[in-house]
C-alpha cells in the first residue's frame, strides 16, 4: 500500500497523524485516570454492585455492537483513502458518523430511563462515575461524528484524504475506551 | 498510512471475531460464577483491544515510538492507581486510620451503601 499522509516531519512520521497520537496518549491518561479511580473505589466498596445492578447491560451491548461497526466501516475508509477512493470512504464514514448518533440516541433513552426511576448523578459516588465516564465518552462520540463530517465532506472531493486514517484512529480509540467501560459499569454487578 | 508497506487484513473477518467475543463477554458474566466473569468480561474487553489496536488502528506498523508514547502513559496509569489505591481501599495503616470509616463501621454500615 503506497503511503497518502504527507511526510513532513523531524519524527519520521506525518505530523497531523503524530498529532493524532499525542492525543491519544493524552486520552489514555484522562480516562485511565479516571477508570483506575473507579476500579479501586469498586474493589473497596463491594456494596455498589447493588447500584450497578440498575444499569441496561443489553443496552450497553447494543452500543458496543454499534461502536464496532462503526469502527468497522472506519477502517474500510481508511483503506479506500488509501486506494484513492474519495467518494467511498466519504460514504463509509458517513456510515461510521450513523453509528456514532445511533450511539448517542441509545445513550439519550438509557439515560433517561435511569434518571426517571431515580438514578442521577448525585444519587451515588457509583451514578457519579457512571454518568461521568459515560458522559465524557458520549462528548468524544459527539466529537467525533462532528470532525468526521469535515473530513468526510473534503474526501468526497477526494482533498485532505490522509485525515480519513486520522479520524479513524481517534474514532478506534474511542471505540477501545467503551470495550472497557462495557464490563466495568454494566457487566461487572 | 504507515511508515511500513502492509496488507490490509481482512477487517470484516476480524469484526466477527470481535462480535463473538462481545456475545461471550455479555453471556459469561450470566453463570454467576465470578472467575467466569472476570475471564469473560475483563480477560476478552483486553483481547477486543487488542484486536482494535493492531488490526483498526495499526499500532503495530508505526514507528516503535508510537507504541513507546501509549506504553508509557499506560505506566503512569497503573502508577497513580498504585500509589493511591491503598489510601483509597484501606480504612487503617500502621500509623494512621479513616476516622469516618471507623464511624460507619461503628454505626453498622461499613463497606457502605455507595453513597460516599
Amino acid at each position: 500500500m503506497r503511503p497518502i499522509a504527507n511526510t513532513r516531519s523531524a519524527a519520521g512520521i506525518p505530523t497531523g497523524r503524530l498529532a493524532v497520537w499525542w492525543v491519544v496518549a493524552s486520552e489514555i491518561v484522562i480516562f485511565g485516570g479516571l477508570l483506575a479511580s473507579y476500579v479501586m473505589h469498586r474493589l473497596a466498596h463491594p456494596a455498589w454492585a447493588e447500584q450497578a445492578m440498575h444499569t441496561n447491560v443489553w443496552a450497553g451491548g447494543f452500543n458496543t455492537l454499534v461502536l464496532l461497526t462503526s469502527s468497522l466501516s472506519a477502517v474500510l475508509a481508511h483503506k479506500a483513502a488509501e486506494e484513492g477512493d474519495g467518494p467511498k470512504a466519504a460514504r463509509l464514514l458517513g456510515y461510521t458518523m450513523l453509528g456514532g448518533a445511533m450511539f448517542v440516541v441509545v445513550k439519550a433513552f438509557e439515560w433517561t430511563a435511569e434518571i426517571q426511576a431515580g438514578y442521577t448523578i448525585t444519587s451515588s459516588t457509583f451514578w457519579s462515575f457512571y454518568y461521568s465516564a459515560a458522559g465524557l465518552h458520549g462528548l468524544h462520540v459527539i466529537g467525533g461524528v462532528v470532525i468526521m463530517g469535515f473530513v468526510a465532506a473534503a474526501a468526497r472531493r477526494n482533498e485532505e484524504l490522509h485525515r480519513v486514517e486520522l479520524i479513524g484512529i481517534y474514532w478506534h480509540f474511542v471505540d477501545i475506551v467503551w470495550i472497557f467501560l462495557f464490563p466495568l459499569l454494566y457487566i461487572a454487578k | 498510512m504507515s511508515e511500513h508497506a502492509h496488507e490490509h487484513p481482512n477487517y470484516i473477518k476480524i469484526w466477527a471475531v470481535l462480535v463473538v467475543l462481545l456475545g461471550i463477554s455479555v453471556l459469561g458474566p450470566l453463570f454467576g460464577h465470578p472467575v467466569v466473569t472476570l475471564v469473560t468480561a475483563f480477560g476478552i474487553a483486553l483481547v477486543k483491544a487488542y484486536l482494535v489496536a493492531k488490526n483498526f488502528m495499526h499500532v503495530n506498523v508505526q514507528k516503535r515510538f508510537v507504541a513507546y508514547m501509549l506504553l508509557t502513559c499506560l505506566v503512569f496509569m497503573a502508577l497513580f492507581f498504585f500509589a493511591a489505591a491503598p489510601d483509597v481501599m484501606k480504612s487503617e495503616g500502621n500509623n494512621w486510620y479513616k476516622p469516618e470509616a471507623q464511624w460507619q463501621a461503628g454505626a453498622g454500615t461499613s463497606e457502605g451503601h455507595g453513597d460516599h
